[in-house]
This record gives C-alpha cells, structure tokens and sequence, in this order.
C-alpha cells in the first residue's frame, strides 16, 4: 500500500534571528486540497514559517518539499517553477502601492502570463481575468482606486483577488483577518473558503483568530517554541489534554466573550 | 564590547558588494523590462534637467566672477573662459550633478524602497516570483549609469553658459577672449575624466540609496534614519572616490599619451 504523499512537506526546519530561535526544527505534512490553520500566539514565528515556505527567506536548515521535490536543494529554474506555484496573502495585504488596484491585481500575469496556460496570455485577456477576480471578492468598480483609497478590508480583498487571480496550487494566508471589525473578518473567511473550494488548492493559514480558524480550517495546529506542537481535526483540537492548548483555547474563549463571543 | 558594531558593518559592507555584484549579473543575464528603464531614465533624468541646469549655471556665475575679480590683479583675466570650462568639466559638474541626484533621486529611492520593504511589498514580489533586484534595483541602476555622465556633460554646458554670459554681459570680456582657449586647450582626456567619474558616481549613488532603501526596517522612523543615513554615506563616498578616481585617471595620462594619442588632444 502506497503512503499518500503530501502537497508540502516541511521537515526539521530551523531559523534563528540572532540568538531567538524562531523555528526549531519544526515538521509539518499538509495534503493536497485542504486547508491547515496554525495558531499561535502573537510573535512565535507562524509567519516566518509562511516565509521560509513561500522562499522569502532562507531557512538555516531543513527540508521543504513541494510534491516530494525538496525546494531548498533545487536548482533556480526548478525553485522559480515551484514558486509560481504558490502565493501568499499578507497580513497587511501588501498591495504596490505605486499602482492602481487592477494593475496589482493583474501584475503576477503581466509578469509571468498564466503558468496554466500554454498559449501566450493577452493583455485584453489579463485584465479580463483581473477583473472577474476583482468581482469574485466583491470589488467590482474600484480598479482603478488606489490602495491608499481602500479601507482596510478592501485591501485585504485586493490582496486575495490579486493571489486568486492566478489560480495558484498553494495558498498561504498571514493572518487574514488581523485588524479586522468581526463583520468584514467574517467575509474574508467566506471569501477564503469560496476560493479555497473552487480552486481547490492546498491552504496553511496563519492566525491567532480561533474563530477564523474553525471556519476555514480542516485541520488545525499549534505553533509552539518553535514547532507545531499538535496538528489534528478542529473537532479533536479542543479535546487535547495539553495545558499549552487549554491555555490558548480558554485565552481565546476569554477575548472573545468579552468582545461579544461568538 | 564593540565587536557587534563592528561586524555588523563589515556584514553591511559585504552584503553592499554582493548587490552591487547581483545587479550586475541580473542586469547582464536577463535585463529588466523596458517600461521599467524608460521610467527611471524620466526620473534620474529628464525630471532632474531644473535642477541641474540651476546648479551648472549657478556654479559658471560664481567661476566666472571669482576667476575675473582673482586673475584681473595679474592681467590674466583672458583665461577666465578656459578655467570655467576646466573646473566644470573635471571636478565641479561631476561632483556637483552627483550631489543633486543624490539629494533628488537617491534620497526618494531609498525612502521609495524602505516603505516597500516595511510594508511588505518587497516580500510580496518574491512572493509573485518576481526577483527584486531585476524589478526595482537594475532599472535604477541602469537608468544611473546612462544618466549621470549625460546631466553632467548637461551641466558642464550648462556652467560653461553662465560663465560666458556673466564674464561678457556683466564684466565686459571679449567673447572670443572666452571662447576661443576652449577648443586649443579643452582635450578629449577632460571629458573622459569627467564621465568616468559621474558613471562612478552613479553606481554610488544607485546601489547605496537601494541597499540602504532595502535593508531598512523599523517602520516610517527606520525608513527616515536609512534615508538620512544614505545621503550622508553617498556625500562622503562621492568625495571619496572623486579623490580616488582623480588620482587613477591622472596617473594614466602617460599611458592614454604613449598608446591612445586620440584621448589626450
């Protein structure tokens, strides 16, 4: 019987920033088509994590694979391959600022065209698509607003419609909901699920939102000194007989009973 | 106990050359788009024609007049012309166009970058697939190296105009006392002189403004203190590698006489 094998695999990586220790020697399996939420408090790396995975930066050692194809130890054609895979989401959105919405939106395509897609993607046809990811996230009409212009949620969903755009196989999400009112968080947790099912991609999502991560996630994990400490179903994470998890979990019920519970 | 500075700037220094080396190899191997070169030849360039033109022709005035009220002592006031020209041409307009485009287009770069990096943006390239260097950093630096040598030589013109106009409408020299030493004793090793030095100038100015713009971090305040911290290091290095290339340049004159006769005259 064959073993399943998974989208990414991360195996005993590790990152220092001087003498912190950031990741030590974590290990994380994420299977294709669904979506992991790793929680976390503020500061114990969760987004580095993101970062060592989506190659922005340089873990000190480790494996990361993509489909079974280690990413650190491949040549740049085969990285730049893999990356064009994924996409990333950023906890402030991250939108260039020097242009307008549908130019961000459209940028990754004016880049590299559509890595789908064989034939030479057309300017008409980039925009064409931009602009259906922009209805998708409900932000038809403000193309050519500048991210200045938008509020805060807004350009959390410029940011989505300009990763959606094109159709990566990954995924990630830094805190997409940090900063947000419970309303607008609750529509970019839609809007995350809505694009995670018609794309069918391979999600992590970084938050220390528990509510966020009972409605996006399949599983979830616990980022602790520097590794995932647990990862299992939602339904099983509350069971855990952990009093790092217990703490977390009561912490979380806490904030949010006293900003109005659930 | 001072150790951690010290490293701290030889790693700075270390990681400057190896942007310097990164850009030049990504510029070489795969050049950035078009659209990206044109915007920043606009910027370095076209954008910085007012300020240029005020800071050459400022500076011929103020030649033309110290050398007129200076040399009318010794009678030798007919080499007003020939001095303007020569001071523009191989120290000030160099030196003087680099600090312009330092204080206009270095100290926006910087910031331009720092805000990016703060922000994320930079991350949000890479994580587009996009190199940063290739995207922001080579067109800049091409745009730098095309032109600075062309607002120097801008500038020299520039200076060479306002000495003539303040030495023959406001002294009352003879025009062709100005002119007429320029082309006898102005050679073509004046003007290499001069653009080898502003193409040097226009690495600094590029790659430090960029490193400094892309390794800043600490929000709006750090993105200030690298912006402040840019300026300063471009002055101070263009001063010191005007006095380094002089040297160099000067001590090929022999050999550009004995083997490119061309160069000299």
């Amino acid at each position: 019987m064959t073993e399943k094998v998974p989208k990414i695999r991360v195996r005993d990586l590790w990152k220092r920033y001087g003498p912190l220790e950031v990741l030590a020697g974590l290990d994380l399996d994420v299977y294709g088509g669904e979506t992991i939420v790793i929680l976390g408090r503020s500061g114990v790396g969760k987004s580095v994590l993101l970062k060592q995975i989506m190659g922005i930066e340089v873990p000190e050692s480790g494996v990361i694979e993509l489909d079974g194809q280690d990413i650190l130890t491949s040549t740049r054609r085969e990285k730049q391959t893999a990356y064009k895979q994924m996409g990333m989401l950023f906890q402030g959105a991250a939108l260039f600022d020097s242009m307008n919405v549908l130019e961000n939106t459209s940028f990754y395509l004016n880049q590299h065209g559509d890595p789908r897609q064989t034939d030479l993607i057309t300017k008409k046809e980039i925009y064409e698509r931009a602009e259906e990811a922009l209805k998708m996230v409900d932000l038809e009409g403000t193309g050519q607003k500048m991210p200045s212009d938008l509020s805060g949620g807004m350009r959390k969903r410029a940011g989505l419609a300009r990763l959606i755009v094109y159709r990566p196989s990954v995924m990630l999400f830094d805190e997409p909901t940090t900063g947000l009112d419970p309303i607008t968080a609750m529509q970019i947790n839609e809007l995350i699920k809505k694009t995670q099912q018609e794309l069918k991609a391979t999600s992590i999502v970084v938050t220390h939102d528990i509510r966020s991560a009972l409605e996006v996630g399949d599983r979830l994990a616990l980022h602790h000194n520097g590794k995932i400490r647990h990862i299992t179903t939602k339904e099983e994470f509350f069971q855990i007989d952990d009093p790092v998890i217990q703490t977390f979990i009561q912490n979380a019920e806490v904030s949010k009973s006293m900003s109005g519970g659930l | 106990m001072n150790s951690i500075p010290f490293t701290k700037s030889i790693t700075s220094i270390g990681e400057y050359f190896l942007l310097i080396a990164n850009v030049f190899w990504v510029s070489l191997r795969r050049p950035p788009q078009f659209s990206l070169i044109r915007n920043q030849l606009y910027d370095i360039g076209v954008a910085s024609l007012p300020v240029i033109s005020i800071t050459g022709f400022s500076t011929g005035i103020v030649l033309a007049a110290q050398a007129f009220f200076q040399l009318s002592a010794y009678g030798l006031t007919s080499v007003t012309g020939l001095m303007v020209a020569k001071a523009m041409m191989v120290e000030m307009g160099p030196v003087l166009t680099a600090f312009m485009i330092t204080g206009r287009v270095g100290a926006s770069m910087c910031a331009e970058l720092g805000t990016m990096r703060v922000t994320e943006q930079i991350d949000a390239l890479k994580s587009m697939a996009v190199n940063p260097l290739r995207y922001l950093v080579a067109p800049r630096f091409i745009g730098g190296i095309v032109m600075l040598p062309l607002l120097t030589i801008y500038s020299c013109l520039m200076g060479i105009i306002g000495g003539y106009m303040i030495a023959v409408y406001y002294y009352g020299m003879d025009p062709q006392t100005f002119l007429d030493p320029l082309p006898v004793h102005l050679d073509n090793f004046d003007l290499f002189s001069g653009i080898v030095k502003s193409i040097f100038f226009g690495i600094v100015i590029v790659t430090i403004s960029c490193y400094k713009g892309m390794t800043s971090s600490g929000g709006a305040k750090g993105v200030g203190r690298s912006t402040t911290n840019s300026v300063v290091i471009c002055y101070s290095v263009i001063l010191i590698t005007n006095f380094l290339i002089t040297i160099g340049i000067n001590s090929l004159y022999p050999f550009l006489e004995r083997f490119i006769p061309w160069m000299v005259k």
